[in-house]
């Protein structure tokens, strides 16, 4: 075993892939001599050349169009697309093209297309830099969207997008992509399939179901409430958000009979909503309290310190409304 | 130019089954037999003969909403085609997609596009792919005078002539963006000017005459083999019909109308071969019948074929 942080474990799973399969390449702004906007990827222009590792014009609906383009005839093109803020300006090629092609024509074409942006806040980077924009992609039927929270997971499921034969979106938050912590890999090559969710931590009162950044404050929360309280929390990671796996959830719930939903989204429209509406519907038998859900107020991503902490959810939202719903 | 009698018989017998297809869709669609919307390709057959008979079974093509004639013109079923637009099971996508949304990739047939432009970025990949899978395949991305508005436009030509791929775009400027004529939202007379914009040449071309259209996009298909990039080209050319079956097309002036009705590709074209000795007025009878035969089958094949089981809804939305 060893220990590698977040820009590590998607430069490795990038550059394994590419070394696996030739059908694989990168196109994107700042992916060739620049390496990425924190390097994540350097080196691999100068092993592959600006063939396989392609710098773009600043165009992002070029950059999605070309990759659907070579994703269905045979390639399998890594699409880089810095901020998922920047995917408004390639909505298209997301909302009717990569997404409704298999099913519109009759499934006689594949799509294998891997897209990567940076989502979240916490960078102080303001609205058009900070969304978590997963509730938006998520209802759009042909998407899988991956949420990562710390680099092992990371890796594993970024080696997965890349394999898979479907349009991918990989949302790597801030917060993990700068200073998040190290995980412990195997030396070795490794994978993590879709749609299963891992608990990380286990616990008897209360679910927990947080994504992305979020889990590393719900697992802080958890240690403190365990301290202070003797309260037990079990988290639940997603992973990937489409697919979801409902089940792990749905036994988790039956387990404690409580659960909060916590993410970094706007509350509505979000995910969060989508898992509250999943268990009151399908587990409403097993819970002893409301549902919470702890996310983002409705307003676009503020700037500056004082604002955007205010506006992230972060460990003491939890424990309100954990202490809400406990006695 | 010289071409062989057998390839322009070839031409003569596409157009022909392009525009006896399309008649039949319309009155299929009148009948009430196709649901949904159709736009039909009647008046604007000489640029699909014409510009796609330069290519192999496995070049690309780009399509558009208005895609029946293209995709005939690069050896698309009619039976499947037909099948397709009555919503039945055995269509190219089983019923899934219709009119607006055909692809049949054995046939280098990418697929038509619903959204206006969205096709042009996409070409550019498909060269893109020919290019890193080291083969010699060239695209050719149609689309309208209506999309030559859009951003799309302009990112994908910018990327295809930046990296030199071999993609041909052929805009087909029948004049009408739904009801919105070009002189209100075009500031130039021709499309093709915007050529200059990418350092790529611009071609204006008479989309009447299937002939201008083989000549002009002939060389713009050696020229993206050989390596040099693409090309725009700017087909002038009509549509006969409303925009989709249905809509009348009454903000058209009638004298316009006239006009290019006057200039029918499909009497163009068996004129010039008539004149030059090529095709007899037997030979026009006969091909047309065989035409007439081939929709005649394809209607009944979709009339007999079954529809897809409600359930099959959930089918294909991932692989």
């Amino acid at each position: 075993m060893r220990e590698i942080n977040f820009r590590q474990a998607l430069g490795e799973a990038i550059a394994e892939e590419m070394e696996r399969d030739p059908a694989v390449f990168i196109i994107g702004e700042d992916v060739g001599k620049m390496g990425g906007l924190m390097g994540e990827i350097g080196g691999l222009y100068d092993k592959y050349g600006p063939e396989k590792v392609r710098d773009t014009p600043l165009s992002e609906a070029a950059i999605l169009g070309a990759a659907i383009g070579t994703a269905i005839t045979g390639l399998r093109p890594i699409a880089r697309m810095r901020f998922c803020d920047f995917m408004g300006i390639a909505w298209d090629e997301v909302l009717n093209q990569m997404t409704k092609m298999r099913y519109m024509f009759g499934g006689k074409i594949k799509v294998p297309l891997t897209m990567d942006a940076l989502s979240g806040a916490g960078r102080r980077t303001a609205a058009q830099h900070s969304q978590s924009l997963e509730g938006m992609f998520m209802c759009m039927p042909g998407l899988k969207i991956v949420l990562p929270s710390n680099a092992h997971d990371a890796k594993g499921l970024l080696k997965t997008a890349i394999r898979d034969d479907n349009p991918v979106l990989f949302l790597e938050h801030k917060l993990l992509m700068w200073g998040g912590l190290k995980s412990e890999v195997p030396d070795g090559e490794y994978t993590i399939p879709f749609g299963q969710a891992e608990i990380k931590r286990e616990g008897s009162d209360v679910t927990v179901v947080a994504t992305a950044a979020m889990v590393q404050r719900a697992l802080n929360a958890a240690e403190k409430l365990q301290q202070e309280k003797g309260l037990s929390l079990e988290i639940v990671d997603p992973r990937t958000i489409v697919p979801f796996d409902k089940q792990t959830v749905l036994n988790s719930v039956k387990k404690t009979g409580r659960l909060v939903v916590f993410t970094e989204e706007c509350a509505t429209g979000s995910f969060a909503g989508q898992v509250a509406a999943i268990v009151a519907d399908e587990g409403f038998d097993y819970l002893d309290a409301p549902i919470k859900r702890v996310n983002a107020p409705d307003t676009p991503v503020p700037y500056g310190i004082i604002l955007e902490d205010f506006w992230m959810p972060d460990e003491n939202n939890l424990i309100k409304a954990i202490n809400e719903i406990t006695v | 130019m010289t071409v062989a009698k057998e390839k322009l018989l070839d031409l003569y017998r596409t157009i022909v089954r392009i525009r006896r297809f399309e008649e039949r869709v319309s009155e299929e669609f009148a009948a009430g037999n196709i649901p949904g919307s159709v736009h039909v390709y009647i008046g604007e057959e000489a640029v699909a003969t014409g510009a796609i008979a330069h290519l192999r079974k496995d070049d690309y093509i780009m399509s558009t909403h208005r895609g029946h004639g293209h995709l005939i013109a690069k050896g698309g079923k009619m039976n499947l085609m037909m099948a397709e637009l009555f919503a039945k099971k055995t269509g190219y996508c089983l019923g899934k997609g219709g009119s607006m949304h055909i692809a049949d990739l054995d046939i280098g047939m990418l697929g038509a596009a619903g959204i206006v432009g969205s096709g042009i970025p996409i070409a550019t990949g498909a060269g893109l792919s020919a290019r890193m899978r080291g083969t010699d395949q060239v695209t050719i991305c149609f689309f309208g005078d209506g999309a030559s508005n859009i951003g799309r436009f302009h990112e994908g030509i910018n990327l295809a002539s930046v990296w030199k791929l071999p993609v041909i775009f052929v805009c087909e400027n029948n004049l009408w963006a739904v009801s919105v004529p070009t002189s209100t939202s075009l500031a130039i007379q021709d499309v093709a000017d915007r050529g200059v914009a990418y350092g790529i040449p611009g071609v204006v071309v008479d989309g009447q005459d299937v002939m201008a259209v083989y000549e002009a996009v002939g060389e713009a298909v050696t020229r993206a083999r050989k390596g040099a990039g693409p090309t725009l080209i700017e087909a002038k050319t009509y549509r006969y019909r409303g925009h989709f079956e249905g809509d009348a097309g009454t903000y058209r002036p009638q004298e316009e109308i006239e006009k290019w009705l006057a200039r029918d590709p499909l009497n163009i074209f068996q004129e010039q071969l008539i004149k030059m000795k090529m095709l007899t007025e037997k030979q026009a009878e006969e091909i047309d019948k065989e035409a007439l035969e081939e929709v005649a089958k394809a209607v009944q094949f979709a009339k007999e074929s079954p529809f897809p089981k409600p359930e099959e809804t959930l089918d294909n939305v991932y692989a």
